[in-house]
């Protein structure tokens, strides 16, 4: 499969490095999921994983995730660490008492004698005319407990460096990839090509300095916030764009920094509004320092609050696009 | 015609669908029709695909046709009936329209689903999908049996399923229950061999789907040969509407394309065992030349046919790619039913929509 030493790499690609360095490194680490070994994977994520490590590393597994789900955290326990692929996690709804119930909560539960090193991980999200129960996105949900770690990387870099530190991680990392990003080509930087390049979880990043407002978003939509920052930059707006890279734990402290410089607030995901992960920034900028100097109330963009229709006109509309991103920030500056 | 099918294997049954049936020459061209709408209608979606008119996923049916049409031709419209994503076909037995259809492709407001739900999600009466999530339709089949019986209106439910659903444990639950409370369900596992891109026997541990269901009668059966399927249906109806609980029937049918549109179909199966089934079992040209050499029909009269169906599907294909997208104003509506008009939040905060009812 050759290594990851080009420079010009997709995330797909990049996830496929960052198990198949981990596989090497650990013995204990295997990867099991619908259409992992054979198939190659669904979105070809594992090719080639399967003809390297064979059957008793690369597993397919029946379509059954409650049934995989729970075996793959009851390995774990015992020693083992599974990567757990969920085919989207849509389909982790099957088996989210396992991620929850078995896997976030045992290590508490035990008083710190049962740990359980697991990633599961899969594409997350909207994709594209997939219709409704395969475009939701879980990072509200999953960040909403307690136990569990939530990753969700943006671009290639984020892809492999966060997928080894889950892998290395000895709790349960729910790992959320996003399948419009797969084939997106990035320039990889010189010490992403290591065997040992992680990123450490619970981290965000500013990939954009800016002074008038911040943006802070995760996936696929720090393009989309990039592109609008291009865009308004032209009218003289400058702004801030945090890469969260994990959903939990939140690295308040960064978003804080960027809002006591800016003095604006726009979060942008495209998950529902209620409950979700701009909400949770919303709320936890309230309860610190940097509330004091919002000069105007955050701003969420979000998902239209409604499901996922599958004519083209209905989805584009029902996701945040780069227009009302832009929108959105220049009426929180009044502008 | 009278007519000699092959037997079925049977669990826990003391008696099996007959082998002597009568097929009219007007069930015959009926059936015939249906089928080769069916296939003419999946390969222009096919077709459709590829020019990016339809998009998202795509499960195309041919191969199976014998399975939905001889499954229709047994039961009632008021009977009840639900799928998995592989939806298209039984979309149209239950009297969804090929224009309708292939709308709901195209994603335009004269769908079936008005645009919103796509492949995966056609309904019509008394057909509760087209269901995207392995497994899940079959305690909601179940659900509609228990309805049937609770009503005391003689209906009964069939719940369809394929060989790789066939191993999740909402089913195993859902026989349990069904059988507990011996409810006119007719569970269908329409076994084509691979669940995606894995074979039954790297899934299952035991591949007698049939058998699955333990304490519930059982019949495997020829799903290429659209009789078999009748009859079997016919006799596990009968056996539903006598109160004696549900039963579970294998069809043991192919498909032609892969899982779906992304997958060729030909990394996990060889162009050769898609040919031969193609080339021997094909089932509308096991019905075809059943009616052929048993003077039902003549070459021209089915061939009439041929055209007259290549019409249709040229038509609901122009239909299909003219119709306009669903407007804007459609969005948010359908969020509940039966109430009254609610806001609903747009991408931002000041964006507020309407959703009626």
């Amino acid at each position: 499969m050759g290594d990851s030493s080009g420079s010009v790499l997709t995330a797909a690609l990049l996830c496929f490095f960052a198990m198949d360095e981990e596989l090497e490194r650990d013995e204990r680490v295997f990867l099991l999921g619908e259409e992992v070994a054979q198939y190659d994977g669904a979105y070809k994520v594992s090719r080639g994983l399967w003809k390297k490590y064979g059957d008793k590393r690369i597993i397919d597994t029946p379509i059954t995730e409650m049934g995989f789900t729970g075996i793959a955290v009851g390995a774990a326990m015992a020693g083992l660490r599974p990567i757990c692929e969920f085919m989207t996690f849509n389909f982790s709804m099957q088996a989210i008492d396992q991620v929850i119930n078995s896997a976030a909560k045992t290590y508490y539960m035990s008083a710190g004698l049962q740990s359980v090193p697991i990633v599961f991980r899969g594409p997350n999200g909207a994709s594209a005319g997939v219709a409704a129960q395969h475009s939701q996105c879980f990072a509200a949900w999953y960040g909403h407990c307690p136990g569990l770690k939530v990753v969700s990387p943006w671009n290639a870099e984020d892809a492999k460096g966060l997928l080894k530190s889950a892998i290395r991680d000895d709790n349960p990392v729910v790992f959320l990839e996003n399948e419009l990003m797969y084939g997106v080509p990035f320039e990889m930087s010189e010490e992403s090509q290591s065997k040992d390049f992680t990123i450490p979880i619970g981290k965000a990043k500013v990939e954009r300095q800016g002074t008038h407002v911040t943006m802070v978003t995760h996936s696929r939509y720090v393009s989309h916030c990039l592109d609008a920052a291009a865009v308004l930059a032209k009218e003289g707006i400058e702004c801030e764009v945090i890469n969260l890279r994990t959903i939990r734990p939140l690295d308040v402290d960064c978003i804080e920094t960027s809002v006591m410089k800016t003095n604006h607030l726009v979060t942008v995901e495209g998950g529902w509004p209620q409950f979700g992960v701009g909400a949770e920034i919303c709320a936890r900028v309230m309860e610190g320092p940097a509330f004091n100097y919002l000069d105007a109330p955050a701003t969420r963009v979000t998902g239209v609050d409604i499901p996922m229709p599958y004519a083209k006109i209905l989805e584009d509309n029902s996701l945040p696009q780069i227009k009302d991103i832009i929108f959105s920030v220049k009426k929180t500056l009044n502008v | 015609v009278l007519l000699n099918l092959t037997k079925c294997d049977i669990h826990k049954l003391d008696e099996a669908p007959a082998t002597e049936v009568v097929m009219t020459r007007d069930e015959g061209l009926q059936y015939y029709r249906t089928m080769q709408t069916m296939r003419r209608m999946e390969l222009k979606a096919d077709q459709l695909y590829k020019q990016k008119i339809i998009r998202g996923f795509c499960h195309l049916y041919d191969g199976q046709e014998a399975c939905a049409v001889g499954i229709e031709a047994a039961i009632n419209l008021t009977d009840h009936l639900i799928t998995a994503y592989r939806a298209h076909g039984y979309t149209l037995t239950r009297g969804g329209t090929v224009r309708e259809i292939m709308a709901e492709l195209t994603g335009r407001r004269g769908g079936i689903a008005k645009g919103k739900g796509g492949s995966m999600h056609m309904y019509s009466k008394n057909f509760y999908g087209g269901n995207g999530i392995v497994g899940a339709q079959v305690p909601l089949g179940a659900g509609v049996a228990l309805a049937c019986k609770y009503f005391g209106n003689n209906e009964l439910c069939v719940s369809l399923y394929g060989d790789g659903a066939a191993n999740q444990g909402q089913i195993f639950e859902t026989y349990n229950m069904a059988a507990l409370w011996k409810l006119p369900a007719i569970f269908i596992c329409e076994n084509n061999r691979y669940g995606m891109g894995t074979s039954v026997e790297r899934a299952a541990a035991s591949t007698d789907y049939y058998k699955r269901g333990d304490f519930i009668p059982g019949l495997r059966v020829d799903g290429m040969d659209i009789l078999c399927v009748r009859e079997a249906t016919r006799f596990a109806a009968e056996h539903c509407r006598s109160g004696k609980g549900p039963i579970l029937m294998e069809l043991q049918t192919y498909r032609y394309h892969g899982h779906s549109m992304s997958d060729p179909g030909v990394s996990y199966r060889t162009r050769e065992e898609i040919q031969e089934v193609r080339g021997k079992s094909d089932p509308i040209s096991l019905l075809k030349d059943r009616m052929l050499s048993n003077n039902m029909a003549s070459v021209e009269e089915l061939k009439e046919i041929d055209v007259s169906v290549r019409k249709e599907i040229e038509d609901a294909a122009q239909f299909a790619t003219t119709d306009p997208e669903p407007p804007l104003e459609d969005l948010c509506n359908h969020i509940f039913y039966n109430d009254p008009p609610l806001e609903v939040r747009g991408t931002n905060p000041w964006t507020k929509l309407k959703s009626v009812s």
